[in-house]
C-alpha cells in the first residue's frame, strides 16, 4: 500500500472528513496521479483515511492509504500533490507501508485552552487531570454510562503560556477505546466546572503504536 | 482569522462555506490592486458556486490588471445569528475583509426570491440597504442577471444595474469607478456619467408618476439619462474569457461539476420563457474550442464530471462531433458526461444512450402543457408522437423512472388541457406497457406541476396568472384524473409563484414591500425554511398594495410597463405579434428556419443571427 502523511490547517480545518476524501480524489486528478479504483457497481478512487478528523481540528499528522495505478515516484509525489492542493492542505511525505491503521493505538494532541478572565490555571489542570480515576458519564443513543477516562490519558502537561491561555499536551488513546481531545477537555465540565474553558483550539501532534514507536 | 469567528465556525452548519481558501481562488496582492469588488451572491454558498456567472464573471474580472474580485454569500440562519451576536460583518472570502471595505458589491441576481437576501447581506455588512442613504462614492452597489431585466423592482436598494452580459460592461464599470475613485467625483457625478456606458440603468436618474388606477403613467429619465437602455452582448463568444480554471470547493455543492457553456440565447421562443428571449440573439461557441477548453477545464478541477450547458443542447450545431470529442477522452479517465436540456426527439435519445452508458441517470421531460393545443399556444413544439417515440427508445434502453414537467394556469387554458396531462402520462405509461426491456423493476412516472408565471419581455408579459384556488382547483382536478399506482404527482406550491409574479412585474413601489419583508426577517425567501406568505401579504397591505395587482392583473395593450426602458433586442411589437399568434394557436417555428424579425440582431454588429 502506498500512503501519504498531511497536514491540515488554516482555514482547511473546517473541511469536514467527507468532503476531505472528495477533496483528496481531486487532487489526485489534478496531479495526475492516478489510484487505484474499487470494484463494483460504482467505481470510486481506494483511498482509506486512518482515524477521521473532526472539523475545526488542525492536524500535522494525517495518514492517507492508497494503491498507485501506474507507478509514480513517491519521493516527488508530495510536491506534485502539494502543487494542485487547496490552502491549508500540506502533503509531508509519501512512502510504502503495510502497518495496518488498526495499529495506532496512542495519539499525541495539543490543546490550547482559552480562559477569558485570565487567570493562570496550568497547575491545577495538571492536578485534576493527574487523579487515580477520572469518572465521566458518556451518553450514548440508548443509555448512559460510567467510563474512567484516566487509563485512555498516557502522558499529560499543561503550561501557563499567559494569564488565560494554557497549552495542554497530551497523549491519548487512539482507538478502541479512543479519547478524543474534545472528551478529554469536556471532563472539566462535568468534574470541575471552575476549571471548564471558554473556547479551545485542538491540534493532533503524532501517531504511535502500542510500543511508543512512531506510526507511518 | 479571526478567534471569535473561528469559535462560531466550530458551531455552525457546514463551516466551509464561510471560510474561502478553495483551490484555484484567486487572492491578489492589495499593493497590486487599485479597484476591488466583491461579487455578491444572494443565497447560499452550495447554490452561488454552482452559477456559471459568478466562475466567468470572477475570472474576466480577476484577469484585468489591477482589478479584483472576491466572493460572498448569504450565510445560512444560524451562521447570520452567529454573526449580528458577535457582531461580525459580513466579509468576502478571499481575503476576510467586511464588504464595507470594498469599492463595488456586484450582486447577482437571476431570481426574485433573493431580493430580500440582498437588503440582508447588505445589512449584515453595516451597509445602509437604500441608495439614497448612501452618500459615499464607495462602495458602489450594483447588481447583474436575468432578474435586472426589470431593474425597478429593486431601484430603491441598487445605485445602478448592468443589464446584459458582464464580461466587458463590469469591466467598464470599474474601470470608470477607477477614474472616479483617483479624480475624487462624488456619487452623483459617478452615477451621471455610468448613465452613458451602455448597458448601466442608473435608477435614481428615472423618476416613475403613476396614473390614478395605480398603473404607471410614465419613467421620466434625469440629466441625461438615456431613455433606453438596450442589454449588452458579448458578440464573439469565442474571444471572450472562457472560466477554464473554476474554483474548486472544497465542501459539495448543488452542480459540483465542469459545467461547459455551448451556446447563449435560444432559437426555439417558447412563449412563456424569459430566458429564450432575454438572451438572444443565439452566439455559439466554436465545437473545437469546447473541446480544448473542457480538457482544461477538467484537468485544472480534478471534477469527474462535466455537463453540457444551453437552453437547448439538442439544438447545438456541432453536437456529435463535441460529444464524440468529450466521450473520447473522458471514457478512459472515467470522466462522466451530462447533457440536461434535451429535446424529446430522436436523436438526442441516441446521444442519450450513448453518453449514459456508465451511469443511468433519470430522464426528464418538460412538455409544459398537456393538449396539442395548449403546446401550440406556448409554442412548445414537441409532439405528442415524438415524445412517446423518445419515452419508447428509453423503455427498450432499461430506463424505468421518468419525470415530466408541465406548468398550470398557461393562457388560455381550459379543464380539458388539465385533464390531457393525465392523458399523456397514461400514454406513457402505456408505451412503457407494450416497450420496457424489463417490466419486472416496474416503472414510475412522476408528473410535475408548477404556477405558471408571467414574465417580463416575453409574449405573455401582458398576461394574468391564475390565482392561487384556481391553481389549487386545477391541481385537484388533476390529481383526480391520475388514477394509475405507477403514476405519481408532485405540484408546486403556488404562494411562491405568486410573490415571485408580482415582483418580476413590480414597479418602483414595490421596492417598499420588499424592505418591509425584510425588516419583519425576511430573507433567503426561495427556501421554504424562511419564506412566509404571511410576511409579504403584511407588507403588500402595510404599502397599500396588492401582490394580485402586479400577478392577476391582465396589461391592456398600451400599458406602460416598469421595464420598458430596458431594451433586450427584441421589439415590444414583436412580442405583441407572437402573443397574437399564442392566442390563434399558430406555432412560430426555429428561428434558425425563418426569421421573424424579433429585433435581436440589431445587437450584433454584423447584425445577422448564427445560421
Amino acid at each position: 500500500m502506498n500512503r501519504i502523511l498531511f497536514r491540515k490547517k488554516g482555514r482547511a480545518v473546517f473541511i469536514s472528513h467527507l468532503d476531505l476524501m472528495r477533496t483528496m480524489q481531486r487532487v489526485f486528478i489534478r496531479a495526475g496521479v492516478k489510484i487505484r479504483h474499487t470494484e463494483g457497481f460504482n467505481p470510486h478512487p481506494y483511498m482509506n483515511f486512518a482515524m477521521p478528523l473532526s472539523v475545526g481540528v488542525e492536524s500535522r499528522c494525517e495518514l492517507m492509504e492508497f494503491e498507485l495505478a501506474e507507478p509514480a515516484d513517491l519521493a516527488s509525489l508530495p510536491a506534485r500533490l502539494n502543487a494542485v492542493c487547496p490552502e491549508g492542505i500540506e502533503v509531508l511525505e509519501a512512502y510504502e507501508s503495510d502497518l495496518k491503521f488498526k495499529y495506532i493505538k496512542w495519539l499525541d494532541i495539543e490543546a490550547q485552552l482559552f480562559y477569558y478572565n485570565e487567570v493562570h490555571r496550568a497547575r491545577e489542570l495538571e492536578s485534576f487531570y493527574g487523579r487515580e480515576s477520572l469518572t465521566v458519564e458518556k451518553r450514548t443513543k440508548r443509555q448512559t454510562l460510567e467510563v474512567d477516562i484516566r487509563p485512555l490519558i498516557g502522558a499529560l502537561e499543561a503550561e501557563d503560556i499567559r494569564p488565560g491561555l494554557v497549552l495542554l499536551r497530551a497523549r491519548l488513546a487512539a482507538q478502541e477505546p479512543a479519547l478524543s481531545p474534545a472528551q478529554l477537555v469536556s471532563a472539566l465540565e462535568q468534574l470541575a466546572p471552575e476549571l471548564k474553558p471558554d473556547f479551545v483550539r485542538y491540534k493532533r501532534i503524532d501517531v504511535y503504536d502500542k510500543n511508543m514507536d512512531r506510526f507511518r | 482569522m479571526d478567534a471569535v469567528l473561528e469559535q462560531i465556525l466550530t458551531r455552525v452548519q457546514k463551516p466551509a462555506r464561510y471560510t474561502g481558501g478553495e483551490y484555484n481562488e484567486i487572492r491578489k496582492d492589495p499593493a497590486e490592486v487599485d479597484v476591488r469588488m466583491a461579487f455578491c451572491f444572494p443565497d447560499t454558498y452550495e447554490i452561488g458556486m454552482s452559477n456559471l456567472g459568478l466562475q466567468i464573471l470572477y475570472g474576466a474580472i480577476n484577469a484585468q490588471p489591477g482589478m479584483a474580485c472576491e466572493r460572498c454569500f448569504a450565510p445560512w440562519g444560524d451562521m447570520e445569528e452567529e454573526m449580528r451576536r458577535a457582531g461580525i460583518p459580513l466579509y468576502a472570502l478571499e481575503s476576510g475583509d467586511p464588504l464595507s471595505e470594498f469599492d463595488a458589491l456586484g450582486f447577482s441576481l437571476g431570481y426574485e426570491m433573493a431580493f430580500t437576501s440582498v437588503l440582508n447581506m447588505l445589512d449584515l455588512a453595516g451597509i445602509p440597504v437604500r441608495s439614497a442613504d448612501r452618500r459615499d462614492l464607495t462602495p458602489l452597489v450594483f447588481a447583474g442577471g436575468t432578474s435586472c431585466v426589470n431593474p425597478e423592482p429593486m431601484a430603491d436598494f441598487l445605485d445602478l444595474c448592468a443589464i446584459g452580459e458582464g464580461e466587458e460592461l463590469d469591466v467598464e464599470i470599474l474601470e470608470l469607478l477607477r477614474r472616479a475613485k483617483r479624480e475624487g467625483w462624488d456619487k452623483p457625478a459617478f452615477l451621471r456619467e455610468a448613465a452613458r456606458i451602455p448597458g448601466v440603468y442608473v435608477p435614481s436618474l428615472y423618476r416613475p408618476e403613476y396614473n390614478e388606477d395605480g398603473t404607471l403613467r410614465c419613467l421620466t429619465p434625469l440629466e441625461g439619462a438615456p431613455e433606453k437602455v438596450t442589454k449588452r452582448i458579448v458578440e464573439d463568444l469565442d474571444s471572450a474569457f472562457f472560466p477554464t480554471k473554476a474554483i474548486v470547493p472544497s465542501t459539495e455543492i448543488v452542480h459540483d461539476r465542469v459545467v461547459l457553456e455551448l451556446f447563449r440565447g435560444c432559437v426555439r421562443g417558447c412563449r412563456f420563457c424569459q430566458a429564450g428571449f432575454a438572451y438572444r440573439p443565439v452566439r455559439r461557441h466554436g465545437t473545437e474550442f469546447l473541446l480544448e477548453k473542457a480538457k482544461a477545464a477538467l484537468e485544472n478541477s480534478g471534477y469527474e464530471e462535466i455537463t453540457l450547458s444551453s437552453l437547448s443542447t439538442s439544438d447545438f450545431k456541432g453536437l456529435p462531433e463535441l460529444t464524440d470529442g468529450l466521450l473520447e477522452w473522458c471514457e478512459p479517465r472515467k470522466i462522466s458526461l451530462s447533457l440536461p436540456s434535451l429535446r424529446a426527439d430522436n436523436f438526442s435519445m441516441g446521444l442519450m444512450e450513448r453518453v449514459q452508458r456508465v451511469r443511468k441517470s433519470g430522464l426528464t421531460f418538460a412538455p409544459e402543457a398537456g393538449s396539442q393545443r395548449l403546446r401550440d399556444v406556448i409554442n412548445k413544439n414537441v409532439t405528442e408522437e415524438a415524445l412517446l417515440n423518445s419515452c419508447r427508445i428509453a423503455f427498450e434502453g432499461g430506463w424505468n423512472t421518468l419525470k415530466l414537467y408541465f406548468m398550470l394556469g398557461l393562457p388560455t387554458e381550459t379543464d380539458e388541457d388539465v385533464v390531457a396531462i393525465a392523458k399523456l402520462a397514461n400514454q406513457v405509461l402505456y408505451t412503457w406497457r407494450q416497450y420496457a426491456a424489463n417490466k419486472a423493476r416496474g416503472v414510475k412516472i412522476t408528473v410535475s406541476t408548477s404556477m405558471f408565471v408571467p414574465k417580463p419581455h416575453t409574449p405573455f408579459q401582458w398576461e394574468s396568472q391564475v390565482s392561487v384556488e384556481e391553481y389549487l382547483r386545477r391541481v385537484r382536478l388533476l390529481r383526480e384524473s391520475i388514477t394509475s399506482k405507477s403514476i405519481v404527482y408532485n405540484w408546486h406550491e403556488p404562494h411562491v409563484s405568486l410573490i415571485e409574479a408580482a415582483l418580476s412585474r413590480g414597479d418602483r413601489r414595490v421596492g417598499g414591500v420588499i424592505e418591509e419583508v425584510w425588516r419583519n426577517g425576511g430573507r433567503l425567501d426561495s427556501w421554504t425554511d424562511y419564506f412566509s406568505m404571511d410576511r409579504w401579504l403584511d407588507a403588500f397591505a402595510s404599502r397599500g398594495l396588492t401582490p394580485e395587482f402586479y400577478a392577476l392583473r391582465k396589461r391592456g395593450e398600451d400599458e406602460v410597463f416598469p421595464w420598458d426602458t430596458v431594451d433586450l433586442g427584441v421589439t415590444k411589437r414583436y412580442l405583441a405579434r407572437e402573443r397574437e399568434e399564442a392566442y390563434a394557436g399558430r406555432v412560430t417555428p426555429d428561428c434558425r428556419v425563418k426569421c421573424m424579425g424579433c429585433g435581436a440582431n440589431c445587437l450584433l454588429e454584423r447584425r445577422k443571427c448564427d445560421e
